[in-house]
């Protein structure tokens, strides 16, 4: 196991590598710079920035510079918000974004599983219509069309719910968030659950635990779960991609305080380092837990061999 | 010999059930697939030629009706927006865009997605190993942050949308036409037909194209709601097309600024783009079931 | 009284294209510890009667009539107390054991959870059962077996951890559909051996479901013979091969081919030059073991091969799966690349051919394979994939032309010459094999490869396919080699026949030869596995039983491949690969064969 994790990490190093070349160099040739919005700086002046900050240097030297920071933890100075680094922003920023996304995704699995495992045991039923016409509905509303909808419902209108912010920090004010975020998901999940579940109903080993008089709910919990359950879980990192990259809008709609600000506005203003923190910090996260979902994967199919 | 030819013209021919025509069938009798096809073509119809029967134009002021409800009077069906522009053909123009965008993406990935995953599969090898790795390498790329970074430095231009969404899109494509491929390459009448001496080439055209088409089918129909979802996204965030050309994501994002005062903006946008979606995906569930041999 | 009494039973299903009616008026006894036999072909209902019975048909089936088991009808039961008679005093095995047990739990996981469910017993005790169960049921470091996954085990050992979880309750009845259909021949006969003594042992009476006379013949005291959803004859074994009153069950036994029918002598064609001939022929896969970065192995499908192949004649190759006998007929064909060795087709060496010549030789050979509507292409219609050939070779052909030699060919093999413009799955399987073997003769080659043209068809269709391609082999001199893991059809129309274990030749003897005086003890092995359809001498005969499984080929035994589960094995064996030595009328690659002690 430990051999196979090993394997698997280094394999994502290339992967890593790529993503912080590409981000790195791609912004480097876009036109415009990070002291455009302050008109007329004098030539001295910028020139002394930019030493400042490095730019003067040759690219290749800079991003070796970048790289070799990014191992210590340090994704540099911001240059739009002076008194700050970046690793400083990401680190008030990431707490609020991990707590959205962290509970959007644990409430897509429970939900999720829950919904499509129900589908599937009772398939061609009322009960599995309702879930998938629910989820297609959920597919098919984006969550940044959802995110209004449910303010207009829930707080304009009804006046249940806060229309977001952090608020006091009660649990009330990320109630609608979550959903929002959740709803997409939750979608793809019960429809991945169904379709897994049934197939694996179908399966051959069920009918002989059927033939074994095992009763149809042991059969579910102890032979159909596991199985039915692999394809969700190597959804689980696109899934995390889908809800990071969502959460950018969401946290903008909510007006929560989260990664998702600092990554608009440092592109609106080319916040070089800010943005390619964001951009590295969030790669590196997906990476990291594409790698998480593949080692679980492994340790849950014994057909997988580590060595 | 010839008697025999005279004997075979003289018997009448027997019409075969093509697998088309079968999964033809199949998806007629889906009532909901159905439903979401003939809805799609009127939205195309709708967004194509609607405008021209439309007093206003997508960028007319009417100074006299600002932010005013859908209304039969004064012409405005939508309403107009706080500009006084009428909402019914932004919408319809909105569609123009979300649409020719989805669509042309989806070329896009088609193009890139079947070449580079039929090599991949069909030759296979060290070649199909590296093009693969690539492949996995790109996957795991924060894609849509980097489209988000184009577009905010190399300013908003609907071809660069297209051309980044295609590029993202793609890889899906080339992973499933690679996986068909390759288990096509091993089917037993591939086998027969290098054994009776047909041509790589005829191979490719005759035995393995014919017989992807049909995952390639299914998986347009679902690629084009996913493209028409990310350009709303980006739209959404202002990164999509220019003022006063509009989309359906500018136009949810107007909305959902203007909902509490006036909530068809936002309304009339996301109903537009749901259902659209909604058919879409359908109409592709339709198809997978129509077209899968798993469930003859 | 009887211990399982069914009375005019029906299975009705209810499909999109309206009922289908699989059962009709069924009705048997089974008695206390009683081995009775189910025959029939595909589709003919005899897997839909015993599912009915322990209320496992599918959703969309329904049953009616009457089963008494023990005093109370099962058709009548409610569904808790029928699952508690399932499992604990009715239990089932299946087809494919690998389908069949959960993939993703231990041994034990999976026997356990049985025993526990229907007896209160401690988690240790129930193991403990489980455990002496296998060891029933012979399976060596059984205590080791116990916490494997079902993928460690191999395909004969998987089936019988299938049989001892069936057993764990002492059940009455075992029901067991298809059981060894998915082994090789030499693990048949280690599981049906096993199920004769558990049925002595234990007392459990046995329902055997299977297309295989031959195995009902061996195994069972009672017979009834099923087709199309009827009971068609039942009764005493005996009386049933050898006094069959029922027309169906007459032409079942007329068209299973028998090891033990009298060889009418097929004529050699008279010896002439050597049309096709192999030499050293080699095909090695690289495999990785472990995932990628695992390291790479050549797994040794083929491993030095030498055959010759005259006009007119028919090769059989036989062998179990993995044998490499598939692979070999795709390297003659030139289909998979070969690592080593030669391939001459009309003194033509085909490894020298450029491209285009390559595709011109082709015409003389042609391919028949195993999964009939698998080698036509779904999206074509008849008509196109039969002449897809003509048109390849002959593209000046017009299209009238075309048809016409289309049309014989398809009236030649059987078929009306009117399914131009029909598609595959219209067809049934027999149909499509003759339809590939029209695809493979419209070129009129000198060669076809059959690769076990007739394993997926049922046995009187299989008899139809044999006799045909006997027929055209006289019409148009062809000659054929033929794979085939049963013996008994490769007997029938070979003149000569090979026997390959794990990439090697072990005996090449005519047809005579072979059977009658077999000389390696793997022919003499596979010999004795296959089942007879006659319940007199397959009860009387000695059954060399191989132990074991198949080696993996990525790590082939050294020295003879066969050593691992061979009883006459010396230390030579071990070191020093026997190579093929005349012997009387055969071709042996044994060391000691010829050796009294074999005899």
């Amino acid at each position: 196991m430990l051999r196979y994790a090993t394997r698997r990490f280094l394999g994502a190093l290339p992967t890593l590598f790529i993503l912080i070349a590409l981000a790195f160099f791609l912004i480097r040739v876009a036109p415009g710079g990070p002291f455009d919005s302050e008109k007329a700086l004098l030539p001295e002046v910028e020139a002394n920035l930019r030493a400042a900050y490095n730019l003067d240097e040759p690219l290749h030297q800079q991003f070796a510079r970048y790289v070799w920071g990014l191992a210590q933890a340090d994704f540099g100075p911001s240059f739009q918000y002076r008194d700050y680094t970046v690793t400083e922003l990401i680190m008030t920023g990431f707490p609020v974004s991990l707590r959205l996304g962290g509970m959007a995704i644990t409430l897509a699995l429970l939900v999720g599983v829950t919904a499509g495992s129900l589908a599937a045991l009772r398939q061609n039923t009322r009960t599995d219509y309702a879930v998938m016409s629910a989820s297609m509905t959920g597919i098919s509303i984006p969550n940044f069309v959802m995110a209004p909808l449910l303010i207009l419902i829930f707080a304009v209108y009804l006046g249940w719910l806060p229309a977001g912010g952090l608020g006091d920090g009660s649990p009330r004010n990320m109630v609608l968030p979550v959903i929002a975020l959740a709803l997409p998901q939750i979608a793809y999940i019960s429809r991945l659950t169904r379709g897994s579940m049934i197939e694996v109903l179908r399966s051959n080993f069920i009918r002989t635990a059927r033939a074994q008089g095992l009763p149809m709910h042991k059969i579910v919990l102890r032979h159909a779960l596991k199985p039915a359950l692999l394809p969700v879980v190597s959804y689980l990192g696109p899934a995390t991609a889908a809800v990071i990259t969502g959460s950018v809008v969401i946290e903008q709609i909510f007006g929560v305080p989260g990664l998702g600000r600092f990554f608009v506005q440092g592109a609106l203003n080319r916040d070089y380092t800010l943005v390619m923190g964001v951009v590295v910090f969030y790669g590196v996260l997906i990476i990291a837990f594409n790698l998480l979902v593949d080692l679980a994967y492994a340790w849950l199919d014994p057909k997988v061999k580590y060595s | 010999m010839i008697a025999s030819a005279q004997a075979v013209q003289g018997q009448e021919e027997v019409a075969g059930r093509s697998l088309w025509v079968d999964a033809w069938r199949t998806l007629r009798k889906n009532r909901a697939a159905t439903v979401s096809g003939i809805v799609i073509g009127i939205m195309a119809v709708l967004v194509v030629v609607g405008p021209w029967f439309s007093p206003y134009s997508y960028d007319f002021t009417d100074w006299s009706n600002l932010s005013i409800g859908p209304s039969l009077e004064t012409g405005h069906l939508f309403g107009t927006d706080t500009l006084g522009r009428d909402l019914f053909v932004r919408t319809l123009y909105g569609g123009r865009i979300s649409l020719m965008v989805g669509l042309s993406a989806t070329l896009v990935s088609l193009l890139i997605g079947i070449s580079y995953g039929a090599v991949a599969g069909y030759f296979g090898g060290r070649l199909d190993n590296l093009m693969m790795r690539i492949v996995d390498i790109l996957y795991a790329m924060p894609f849509m942050f980097f489209v988000i970074l184009l577009m905010v430095f190399f300013g908003r231009n609907l071809f660069l949308i297209f051309v980044a969404l295609g590029a993202i899109i793609w890889l899906d494509m080339a992973r499933i036409v690679r996986g068909q491929t390759l288990s096509l390459k091993h089917r037993e009448f591939v086998e027969a037909a290098r054994a009776q001496g047909v041509g790589t080439f005829a191979v490719i055209r005759r035995h393995i194209v014919p017989n992807l088409l049909g995952v390639v089918a299914v998986y347009v129909t679902l690629t084009i709601p996913q493209v028409i979802l990310m350009e709303s996204f980006l739209s959404f965030l202002g990164l999509g097309v220019q003022e006063p050309m509009t989309s359906w994501g500018a136009l949810v994002k107007d909305g959902s600024d203007e909902m509490q005062s006036s909530p068809w903006l936002l309304l009339f946008p996301a109903v537009f783009l749901a259902m659209t979606l909604f058919c879409f995906n359908f109409l592709g569930d339709g198809m997978r079931d129509a077209l899968d041999p798993k469930d003859r | 009284m009887s211990l399982l009494e069914v009375r005019n039973l029906h299975v009705r299903f209810d499909t999109a294209d309206g009922e289908v009616h699989a059962v009709r008026n069924l009705s048997f006894e089974l008695d206390r510890g009683e081995t009775l036999g189910v025959v029939g072909e595909s589709g003919s209902g005899k897997s839909q009667t015993v599912l009915s019975l322990i209320g496992l048909l599918a959703d969309n089936g329904r049953a009616s009539g009457s089963a008494m088991f023990d005093g109370q009808d099962l058709f009548n039961l409610s569904p808790g107390a029928l699952r508690s008679i399932r499992g604990r005093r009715i239990s089932m095995i299946f087809q494919d054991p690998m389908t069949s047990l959960n993939p993703y739990l231990t041994v034990a996981e999976q026997m356990v959870q049985v025993v526990r469910e229907h007896d209160r017993m401690t988690r240790r005790a129930a193991r403990d059962r489980c455990l002496e169960m296998l060891e029933a049921v012979k399976i060596p470091d059984a205590a080791e077996r116990l916490d494997c996954y079902p993928h460690e085990l191999s395909g004969g050992m998987r089936q019988r951890v299938m049989i001892a979880a069936s057993l764990l309750l002492d059940p009455q009845i075992l029901v067991a559909d298809e059981p060894t259909t998915a082994l090789d021949v030499t693990v048949q006969a280690q599981i049906l051996e096993l199920m004769k003594d558990l049925n002595r042992r234990l007392g459990t009476a046995i329902i055997l479901i299977t297309h295989d006379l031959g195995v009902i013949a061996g195994l069972c005291e009672r017979v009834i013979v099923m087709h199309d959803g009827e009971l068609k004859e039942q009764g005493n074994v005996r009386d049933v091969f050898y006094r069959p009153r029922h027309s169906y069950t007459k032409a079942l036994l007329k068209a299973v081919p028998r090891l033990d029918a009298e060889q009418v002598e097929r004529l050699a064609p008279a010896a002439d030059s050597s049309l096709l001939s192999v030499d050293g022929l080699k095909v090695h896969f690289p495999v990785r073991t472990g995932g990628w970065l695992g390291e790479k192995r050549p797994l040794r499908a083929v491993d030095g091969v030498n055959l010759d192949l005259r006009s007119g004649e028919t090769l059989g190759i036989v062998g179990e799966s993995g044998c490499g006998k598939s692979t070999l007929a795709r390297a003659i064909l030139r289909l998979v690349p070969t690592t080593a060795g030669n391939v001459c087709l009309l003194g033509q060496s085909m490894g020298d051919l450029d491209k285009r010549a390559l595709r011109e030789m082709r015409r003389d050979a042609q391919v028949i394979f195993q999964d009939p509507l698998a080698s036509l292409n779904p999206r074509m219609t008849v008509g196109n994939i039969v002449s897809e050939p003509l048109r390849t070779h002959f593209p000046e052909l017009g299209a009238d032309e075309v048809r016409t030699r289309v049309a014989d060919v398809l009236r030649r093999v059987g078929l009306s010459g009117r399914e131009l413009n029909r598609y595959p799955h219209e067809f049934s399987g027999g149909q499509c094999q003759r339809i590939g073997i029209a695809r493979a003769l419209v070129l009129k080659p000198k060669v076809i490869i059959c690769d076990e043209p007739v394993s997926a068809l049922d046995v009187s269709i299989q008899a139809q396919i044999v006799n045909l391609l006997m027929d055209l082999q006289a019409e148009f001199g062809l000659a054929l080699i033929f794979i085939a893991h049963d013996l008994a059809v490769v007997r029938h129309i070979s003149h000569r026949i090979m026997v390959m274990y794990l990439g090697r030749i072990m005996e090449v003897a005519s047809r005579k030869a072979l059977y009658e005086t077999p000389h390696h003890p793997y022919t003499r092995a596979l010999i004795s596995a296959v089942p007879i359809p006659d319940p007199d001498k397959e009860r009387d005969r000695d059954r060399e039983l191989l132990p074991g499984d198949l080696p993996s080929p990525v790590d082939p035994p050294s020295g003879c491949r066969f050593r691992t589960r061979c009883r006459f094995a010396q230390d030579r064996c071990r070191t020093e690969a026997p190579q093929l030595r005349q012997l009387t009328d055969s071709l042996v690659a044994c060391h000691r064969a010829g050796e009294a002690v074999l005899v």
